[in-house]
């Protein structure tokens, strides 16, 4: 057993649907194991905690090259066209679909998930720089989202701690 | 394997510490367990939360995860929490004498 209690950072950068879920298994399962959980959200992260924006993230079909068929129940691996890509509807098609698969598994939303941090104890930052530039308040975020600091607050608040950036 | 002697009590662990038969636990080895864990006293609170998981663990046969003792239980995620601290479902599945529970949620 150490004597300091192990200390896990994330960093969300991305407000992608599946980009959001990586912190958030993560971090549940850091406070699972009674480890200390930090989570940073910066850029389009913040969506991640926007409480206009955290129940409409989406996953687009364009450019990813592991989206397939296959989950629309078609076997194999048969992609999808990239043209089809861009046809509109496809991304709120796409994220419903997984909005659907991961409701089916019992996997909480990315609000619930988030709630479920907090009340577990994971402290959550949003990013001055991009508060700024994007025009934000505190008022915008998602209850349980303490402060809004500077990457260099972060540097000091994550000192021992183990980052994960996504 | 091994044998571990709890509350004056012999019983089957596994490597991690965790009691391998059920039927082996009294209500001693988990005060004692709990103290071993940090926490001083079993309050009513603890022992609903340690008797849902051993209901749910012999009723379906999965020691229940985080999730699933909160939704289960009724019992908040902050209060869990609270009650056992640091890793709430491993250290309530170790005192009720149960294995690891297994999941993600």
């Amino acid at each position: 057993m150490a004597d300091e209690p192990r200390k896990i950072a994330f960093i969300c950068s991305k407000g992608n649907l599946d980009m959001a879920y990586p912190a958030l298994v993560m971090g549940w399962a850091a406070l699972g194991n009674g480890i200390d959980v930090t989570i940073f959200f910066t850029f389009w992260g913040m969506d991640m905690i926007n409480k206009a924006r955290v129940d409409h993230l989406e996953i687009p079909p364009v450019a990813n090259a592991s989206m397939k068929m296959n989950m629309m129940g078609i076997p194999g691996y048969i992609g999808i066209p990239q043209i089809l890509g861009i046809i509109p509807g496809m991304t709120p098609f796409a994220s419903w679909l997984m909005k659907k698969k991961m409701k089916g598994l019992n996997i909480p939303t990315v609000r619930e998930y988030l709630e479920m941090l907090v009340d577990g104890g994971a402290k959550l930052y949003a990013c001055k720089m991009s508060v700024d530039m994007f025009g934000l308040k505190k008022e915008d975020f998602i209850d349980g989202v303490i402060d809004i600091v500077t990457a260099s607050d972060f540097m000091d608040m994550t000192e021992g701690s183990q980052i994960i950036f996504i | 394997m091994a044998v571990k002697t709890i509350a004056g009590k012999e019983v089957q662990v596994n490597e991690e510490g965790y009691m391998t038969n059920p039927a082996e636990w009294t209500r001693e080895i988990a005060v004692e367990i709990a103290r071993e864990e940090g926490i001083a006293e079993l309050t009513p609170e603890h022992w609903k939360i340690i008797e849902f998981c051993r209901e749910a663990a012999s009723s379906s046969g999965a020691v229940p995860t985080l999730r699933a003792i909160t939704s289960g239980s009724g019992v908040s995620t902050k209060d869990l929490f609270a009650l056992f601290p640091k890793g709430p479902a491993k250290k309530v599945a170790r005192i009720a004498g149960l294995g690891k529970p297994e999941g993600c949620v």
